[in-house]
């Protein structure tokens, strides 16, 4: 049957079956590739500016330009911080023939470790190829022209640039101008919680410590951006556009470096802080905290060994005395108090008691004794101040109560921040009644209130909030931030001053009391038997000041202190808060030594040495005609 | 024979030669646009374009001498040819060498030989010769031999895994079946046991690559680095190149090398990016062109095995044209295809070329024994 069927077929009717056939197959075509056409009309017409975008997004890549910090001046224009290019040797592994020979010849150019080369090789791994990868950081310049003058033997190596803090004044300014250092997480979560995540998208080191970190928004600058073409494995083929950073401010402290290098040499090796300020603007003029340390060290980040010395060094060089050093004020404080006996119509200028050395309170058994064992006699406020006799003042705070003398004082910023420009800084205490309850939750004693009489017991304060008391003290209540900056540089070059922040001053009931302490204060320098006569002999400028002994040991009752019985560390701290000229008063100077004794031995000549530094810097006409006598000035 | 004497004065250089003018210009157009982009998706290196130019060179010398062959002869050798290809794809899934993680190749000692590439003119020609040999329409007992046929070669080649080949290797059997006259009714019931057989496909027969790939091609935004990266940047490529194209050596996606298979596989994305969709219809002018010229041949020849071969060998170089256009563009998934004489390589060349040969012989073979 099928041979048959092949006998009798019949081709016309099979080819016009086949063409019937190869004409739906034509159609069939036909009408896909009107498909694929409708596709690809989608994809290029109406879709095209969305693949155009993701086209450009694919090969154009913003990268952003880190801005140049700004530099630090100070207030007659030294630099004080600075950017400097620090060099590496960065190889570009796909541009170097045989690595194993270029870093062999490199190790016996640049005495290249082999810890070098096998940290070198470890980032080498899951980095691009032509990513530039450091093999050593920090060159020296020795080390930079030794590579230059044969670099063309190193084909794909290349010294790298890049801009970090320098501080030349290194430890003389470390508290008071900070550092800057590598940005860690923590900064990274406060950068993104402030929103600035796109500003510092290139910024290296931030400001970590003091000015630097305290004013970071004026220094830091704008980023820049720059536009490229890169290809799939992120490699920069051109440049498209660039649009510039701004760079930081350069702002202009008013520390004096000159100052600042005299404090350093005024403590050599004894531990406590200097503080020189304006007296009518509150502007730091030197703030020297000892010991100090290095800032540099942090900028490249400190060995781990290097920052465990500092953090566990007894001497705690990391804390600036100045701003959080936290001491008993004692005799420094007796004017304020005084002010306040007067301000309250406590005491009179005239009133006088009879100091036997010996306090008693009826009904106590405790006697409380005068630094001088036999008393000094009879004595009004005025003298009270010069000798500065702690009878006098038990009997003074005892009257006034802890209440108004807590409410004053903290008129006066005790027991709170100042505001300087550093966060580095602590409210330290003025104790109250409530204070004592809610942290002892202990009633308030008389005691307690005699002890505050000669600024020790529970209340302690910073030098700084010293400094900032006796500003107010000198401008009759006037009272405004103590400030390290003095303005910023525009890009245009004017100077943009830093405004003073005024703090609500001190009500005046009568000025006379002011000028009765201050004239206190001129005797405790200038009179017969002032505390600080000896300190300030034969000054061509005339001072007032006060000095304190600060008791860090309780000697039991019917014992005697004896310092070389006392441990070191508990040894009293000697103090002394000062201005001048004393009828015009420019600076106010605050010194704290720990553990060095007596305040009128030991802080006033240091005071003194401040103050002499200071005048013969800005009035050297002074000091012209040989040594004058303060009396010859006073007249 | 005698007939053909007579006529001699009005038989053309060409058809002596048995060359098809038309066809050939296609081709060499087409050939020519493959080397331009080439040379633009290659990163310009004239090495590149050498090496193709000798390929293509080949090819052609191939399609030549095929063209030469009468019908007839591989009319006889059609049942050797299929069945030595049967034997060589068991043989490469027996001892084949793996290359890219796939076996397809077979090492003779002095030559290594990709067997599938045999059977894209082998399944056809088989296929064209069994159903020839009856009546047409086939009957279904040939439909049911026929489709055995195809399946045999489909499942080795699919092991191998070759998911690109077997496709094209299964259409251009299904298309001979198709155009011998298979019932429109028996197309429906086939197409549904094709329907049924896809889960059977996804389940026992697709390797977890294969399946990956279609998994991408419904989702490529899923994966986008991962195995959606090749499409999703394929269609910023030819998104991207909108009406007019950026420019021959202007495409950012392809000199910039955000496309992967640049000169080979998505070589159509190079070419839609720097030419637009103004260049891409005038290339699927010429690819249809080039079909429907060839679907002309198969109509005039003047047998049934020769109708079918030549019918078959059209419809599958349209199955190159639509799989690997459909798979750049996202809306096939990505299966091996390259774009044909326009993409970079060899073996698929020499295969399409010979296929043309085959194709030119029968069409000018017919006049000489027609008229």
């Amino acid at each position: 049957m099928p041979i048959k069927r092949q006998t009798i077929r019949d081709h016309t009717a099979e080819a016009n079956l086949f063409a019937r056939r190869a004409v739906i197959a034509g159609l069939v075509v036909f009408a896909l590739l009107a498909m694929v056409v409708s596709n690809l009309y989608f994809l290029q017409i109406e879709h095209f500016e969305d693949y155009q975008t993701r086209s450009n997004g694919n090969r154009i890549k913003v990268l952003p330009i880190a801005p140049n910090r700004g530099l630090v001046y100070d207030r007659n224009g030294v630099l004080l911080a600075e950017n400097r290019p620090v060099y590496s040797l960065e190889i570009i592994p796909e541009k170097v023939d045989n690595l194993e020979h270029t870093l062999i010849f490199l190790q016996a150019l640049m005495g290249i470790t082999d810890d070098e080369v096998e940290d070198f090789k470890q980032s080498l791994r899951g980095q691009r190829r032509f990513k530039p990868v450091a093999l050593r950081t920090r060159l020296t310049e020795e080390e930079v022209a030794r590579f230059s003058s044969r670099s063309h033997r190193f084909p794909g190596v290349s010294i790298e640039a890049r801009l970090a803090r320098y501080y030349p004044y290194k430890e003389t300014l470390t508290h008071a101008l900070g550092y800057v250092s590598k940005i860690n997480k923590k900064d990274l979560q406060k950068i993104q919680e402030a929103g600035e995540e796109a500003n510092y998208a290139a910024t290296y080191d931030i400001g970590k410590l003091g000015i630097e970190k305290y004013h970071e928004d004026i220094l830091h600058g704008e980023v820049g951006y720059q536009q490229v073409e890169v290809n799939s494995q992120g490699r920069i083929i051109r440049t498209l556009d660039v649009q510039p950073p701004t760079p930081g401010r350069d702002i202009v402290l008013n520390i004096d470096i000159r100052l600042q290098q005299a404090a350093q040499e005024a403590l050599k090796d004894q531990r406590g802080t200097i503080i020189i300020s304006s007296a009518h603007t509150g502007g730091i003029l030197a703030m020297y905290s000892n010991p100090s340390y290095d800032p540099n060290l942090f900028v490249h980040g400190i060995s781990s060994k290097n920052y465990s010395a500092l953090l566990n060094s007894p001497d705690r060089p990391l804390i600036n005395r100045a701003t959080q050093g936290q001491y008993p004020p004692a005799s420094t404080v007796k004017p304020l108090l005084g002010l306040l006996g007067l301000e309250t119509d406590t005491v009179t200028p005239e009133y006088s008691i009879t100091d036997t050395g010996q306090y008693r309170l009826p009904n106590v058994s405790h006697v409380w004794r005068d630094w001088r064992k036999w008393g000094h006699g009879e004595v009004n406020l005025s003298r009270a101040v010069e000798v500065s006799c702690d009878t006098y003042f038990y009997d003074l705070a005892f009257e006034m109560g802890i209440d108004k003398i807590s409410d004053y004082m903290s008129e006066f910023g005790f027991g709170d921040y100042t505001g300087i420009d550093l966060y580095e800084e602590s409210d330290a205490n003025m104790p109250s009644r409530g204070w004592k309850r809610a942290r002892f939750n202990q009633p308030w004693y008389i005691g307690d209130t005699i002890a505050v009489g000669i600024g020790q017991g529970y209340w302690t304060t910073t030098p700084i909030q010293l400094v900032h008391a006796t500003n107010a003290l000198v401008n009759y209540g006037a009272r405004f931030v103590p400030q390290i900056l003095q303005g910023y540089r525009e890009a245009d070059g004017t100077m943009q001053p830093e405004p003073l922040k005024f703090l609500r001053p001190i009500d005046i009931v009568n000025r006379d009391n002011w000028d009765v302490i201050q004239d206190a204060m001129y005797q405790v320098v200038n009179g017969e038997v002032g505390g600080a006569r000896f300190a300030f002999a034969n000054t061509p400028y005339i001072s007032a000041g006060k000095t304190g002994t600060a008791q860090l040991f309780s000697v039991a009752q019917g014992e005697e202190y004896e310092a070389e019985k006392v441990d070191e560390r508990l040894r009293d701290n000697a103090m002394y808060i000062g201005y001048a000229p004393y009828d015009k008063p420019e600076i106010t100077v605050a010194v704290v030594l720990e553990n060095a004794g007596g305040g009128s031995k030991n802080a006033a000549p240091m005071a003194r040495l401040m103050m002499d530094a200071y005048f013969k810097l800005y009035q050297p006409e002074l000091f012209a005609d040989g040594q004058q006598t303060n009396g010859e000035l006073s007249q | 024979m005698k007939r053909s004497t007579l006529r001699e004065n009005h038989i053309s250089f060409w058809d002596r030669i048995h060359i098809d003018l038309p066809l050939l210009l296609g081709l060499l157009v087409l050939m020519g646009v493959g080397l331009v982009t080439i040379y633009s998706a290659g990163g310009q290196d004239m090495a590149l374009i050498e090496r193709q130019v000798v390929r293509l060179g080949i090819a052609i010398g191939v399609m030549v001498v095929l063209a030469q062959v009468p019908p007839m002869a591989f009319r006889r050798l059609s049942i050797y040819a299929y069945g030595a290809g049967i034997l060589m794809l068991i043989a490469v899934l027996v001892f084949g060498d793996i290359g890219k993680g796939a076996q397809r190749w077979l090492d003779l000692g002095f030559i290594r030989f990709q067997p599938s590439e045999a059977m894209k003119l082998a399944v056809p020609m088989m296929v064209a010769w069994y159903i020839s040999k009856f009546t047409l329409p086939p009957r279904l007992p040939q439909i049911i031999i026929g489709f055995m046929l195809v399946v045999i070669p489909t499942v080795l080649i699919a092991k191998q895994p070759d998911l690109g080949t077997s496709l094209l290797i299964a259409s251009s059997g299904v298309f001979a079946i198709f155009l011998a006259g298979m019932s429109w009714r028996l197309i429906t019931i086939v197409a549904g046991l094709g329907g049924a057989f896809l889960p059977i496909m996804w389940f026992f027969l697709m390797q977890d690559y294969q399946k990956q790939r279609v998994i991408t091609f419904m989702n490529p935004e899923s994966d986008p680095l991962g195995a959606g990266y090749h499409i999703i940047q394929s269609k910023i490529a030819i998104g991207s190149g909108g009406l007019e194209g950026k420019g021959w050596l202007q495409g950012t996606q392809s000199q910039l090398e955000f496309l992967p298979e640049r000169h080979t596989d998505f070589i159509f994305a190079v070419f839609s990016e720097e030419f637009g969709l103004t260049g891409v219809l005038l290339l699927l002018a010429i690819y249809l062109f080039i079909i429907v010229r060839g679907l002309m041949l198969a109509v005039r020849a003047q047998n049934a095995y020769s109708k079918l071969l030549a019918g078959s060998i059209t419809l599958t170089f349209f199955v190159y044209v639509f799989v690997n256009m459909g798979m750049v563009s996202g809306i096939l998934p990505v299966v091996g295809v390259p774009l044909p004489l326009v993409s970079y390589g060899g073996t698929s060349m020499v295969t399409l070329l010979a296929g043309f040969g085959m194709l030119m012989g029968i069409g000018t073979q017919k006049r000489l024994l027609s008229r």
